[in-house]
């Protein structure tokens, strides 16, 4: 256990310095741009507003969390001190809600949809990857080419061909939105089967994308763990089909993991923008909202959040990492 | 080398892959040749549908033929599965009709059943008002359709007074050959009434280019830092690497949302949107490259070459790069895929190439989103687009996965 504690240790700093990064990059990003610089974006945003202490009040917003007259590092600072606090600034198209205010009620629609629909296609990708690989044959060449397909078709475009079936053509489900647009959000049973009404489009279309690519890799690691010497070797020994392909589905699990955790940030992107397309209440959503309104604080806000989210699932993943392989384990018992 | 492309072409999946390939790569180069119409000219009107159409006019007035064809029985089977459901509903109601008689996949005796029994003052108790109007506008329609009038074609005269000039009775018919102005809009128009395939193919075009700038701008800067990383190693690996991991876990995607806002919409045309892609997905192949090349770099032929005091870019672009090439080749077609979906996924969000002047698939679809094409129905606007993407994507990582298997025969099947 002493030697797992230096390997977390060492994760987490990692991951603190990325995220460091991130911020800095979030930061810097924007106010690098020639003839860009957050200052235009004020007086860009306040471009239209006719109420006047509105844009007094903006012009002061952004005083106090850019200090635009400020140097570099300064500034840098202040961003950071805001961060810590929670404060992401005043949103200019929801004026006068706050980032946070915003984000904290969508970061829940995204995080509860695509964590289950990551992980549920994950899930199913690697089963039917392995019995691709397990059974060859007819069914292997059959659903080999389809999960290609599958897996090479953008996050978006299932989800519009979804939404255009299910929900056009068939009226099973509905097209838009998180929950009825005639409801308040309650604790009560009919908002929650309305929201679980909602959730399937999203969520299948997620999961459809996840399937495919996952199928594929799992498909080739266990075609190469099965035909590996242990495996002959055991065959050989004559222990039991059953028994070996325990072991080798564990093997061939492994470089899942991994890239699963390499893959995640692409995946969180290709769902962001599957979320728009159904109007899902969250980030992506949100997202869309802030660059049509060229909302800078609350784009700022949406990226940050994502990144964070994406880390944090990352360092999950690897802390999972290390208890399941053994060769970390044994790494660390040295 | 000979023989390494005569062992990828045997291959079946490279072969698929370049087949489709090379097909919509031939398309998009000799279909301008063949309809010389601009792509961007918007000719039609907000998602016509797919179809020839045909001048009225002109079809006023060609010659007629008079066939004999019943008419009116092709213009009840056009009446929709709803409408007939509810009127079979109506007739068991209130309209004494019995079930069994009713068959609502035959038109015109439906239609028969209806014109005998129904009446808009029938007394029909559970019926909302709304509910009865439906059914009145719905008689209408059938009048209609079943009407056998004749139709005027009036001119007017000198006095400025309708003068009519021919009956056309509803037998009456025009060879299409006669017509002089007709269009034929495979798939289409879209939002803006432009011609969707013509515009398609174009768009096809433009988002290649798109990838391929992409993919050179990744591969260089990757293959540059892969170089640098594996060959020279110590602190030099260290930085580079410890780069290259913070890169590939902060999602590209935010950086391309973050850059591309930044950069600003007048400044971003295709190019630089395609290079903006470029330099946000370039850490894949730095790690692919550097891994093989400290495979490669105790080697005793790179030994031979430091002994003999051959010069670093000599050792590396004699002894480590044709080793590596297979793996860049590969990274590269996969970059080209990758960055046709991360212009489109940036410009569904609205922040892809900020022009009118050319189409790319992403705008394609962010317009087709904007004006709602799926919820009207107007799938020709957005389906074949999706499909225009998988297909290059697919085909691409179809040419990827057969190399792979050729360059690494533990993969094979």
């Amino acid at each position: 256990m002493k030697g797992y504690k230096k390997y977390y240790f060492n994760k987490v700093i990692w991951y603190v310095l990325t995220l460091i990064v991130a911020v800095g990059l979030n930061f810097l990003l924007p106010r690098l741009m020639p003839g860009n610089p957050v200052s235009a974006i004020a007086v860009r945003a306040s471009n239209g507003m006719t109420d006047q202490t509105a844009i007094q009040k903006v012009y002061e917003e952004y005083v106090k969390t850019f200090g635009i007259n400020k140097p570099l590092y300064v500034q840098f600072l202040q961003f950071v001190k805001n961060l810590f606090r929670g404060d992401l600034g005043v949103s200019f198209t929801y004026y006068p809600r706050t980032v946070s205010d915003i984000l904290a009620k969508s970061v829940w629609w995204t995080v509860c949809l695509q964590l289950p629909a990551i992980l549920v296609g994950w899930l199913l990708g690697n089963i039917l990857g392995a019995v691709a690989a397990y059974i060859k044959g007819a069914w292997d060449k059959a659903i080999l080419p389809a999960f290609l397909f599958l897996s090479n078709m953008p996050a978006f475009g299932m989800a519009i061909l979804l939404l255009f079936f299910f929900g056009v053509y068939l009226k099973w489900f509905p097209t838009s939105l998180g929950y009825g647009y005639d409801l308040n959000p309650n604790v009560s049973l009919q908002f929650i089967g309305s929201v679980i009404y909602h959730y399937q489009l999203p969520f299948w279309s997620i999961v459809l994308i996840t399937i495919g690519g996952q199928a594929i890799g799992m498909r080739s690691m266990s075609i190469y763990e099965l035909n590996a010497d242990y495996v002959k070797y055991s065959r050989f020994l004559g222990i039991k089909d059953r028994k070996v392909v325990k072991y080798v589905f564990r093997n061939a699990m492994l470089p899942q993991i991994t890239g699963l955790a390499l893959s995640l940030g692409t995946m969180v992107g290709g769902a962001l923008v599957a979320e728009i397309i159904f109007s899902y209440p969250g980030l992506g959503t949100t997202l869309l909202a802030a660059i049509t309104g060229r909302d800078y604080p609350l784009i700022s806000g949406c990226t940050l959040i994502i990144t964070i989210m994406v880390l944090i699932a990352n360092l999950a993943v690897e802390i999972l990492y290390g208890f399941i392989d053994p060769r970390v384990k044994a790494a660390q018992e040295e | 080398m000979k023989n390494m492309i005569k062992q990828v072409f045997h291959s079946p999946k490279f072969i698929i892959g370049f087949i489709i390939f090379i097909f919509m790569l031939l398309t998009i180069i000799f279909y301008p040749l063949i309809v010389r119409a601009d792509p961007l000219n918007m000719i039609g009107g907000l998602f016509n549908k797919p179809g020839t159409y045909i001048s009225v006019k002109d079809v006023v007035q060609t010659n007629e033929y008079s066939l004999k064809i019943n008419t009116v029985s092709a213009k009840l089977n056009s009446i929709s599965e709803e409408d007939k459901k509810s009127m079979a509903d109506w007739l068991i109601r209130f309209g004494n009709v019995k079930k069994s008689e009713i068959n609502i996949n035959n038109a015109t005796s439906l239609v028969n059943l209806w014109n005998e029994n129904y009446k808009s003052t029938a007394e029909q108790t559970g019926l909302l008002a709304a509910q009865k109007q439906g059914y009145m506008r719905l008689n209408d329609k059938i009048k209609e359709l079943m009407s056998n009038a004749d139709v005027y074609i009036a001119t007017k005269d000198n006095n400025g007074e309708l003068e009519s000039k021919a009956p056309l009775d509803s037998q009456a018919f025009v060879n299409t050959n006669d017509i002089l102005n007709e269009k034929t809009f495979i798939l289409g128009t879209d939002n803006f009434g432009r011609d969707v395939l013509t515009e398609l193919v174009s768009a096809m075009g433009t988002s290649l280019k798109i990838g391929l700038v992409a993919g050179i701008t990744a591969t260089l800067i990757g293959l540059v830092l892969g170089l640098l990383s594996g060959y020279v190693g110590g602190t030099l690996d260290d930085f580079i690497m410890f780069v290259t991991n913070i890169f590939t876990v902060i999602p590209s995607f935010i950086l391309l949302v973050l850059i591309s806002f930044s950069v600003g919409q007048n400044a971003r045309g295709v190019m630089l949107t395609a290079c903006i892609i470029g330099i946000t997905s370039w850490p894949w192949t730095t790690r692919s490259v550097r891994s093989q090349v400290i495979s490669l770099r105790n080697r005793d032929h790179v030994n031979l070459s430091k002994l003999s005091g051959h010069s670093l870019p000599r050792i590396i672009s004699t002894d480590i790069l044709p080793y590596v090439a297979s793996y860049v080749v590969m990274a590269f077609i996969l970059q080209i895929s990758s960055g046709i979906l991360a212009e489109a996924q940036l410009s569904m969000l609205g922040l892809g190439p900020a022009t009118t002047k050319v189409s790319t698939l992403g705008l394609m679809m962010n317009w087709a989103m904007a004006y709602k094409a799926p919820l009207t129905g107007a799938w020709w606007a957005f389906v074949p687009v999706i499909l225009a993407i998988t297909l290059i994507s697919f085909s691409l990582n179809l040419m990827n996965t057969g190399l792979d298997q050729v360059f690494n025969p533990q993969l094979r099947d």
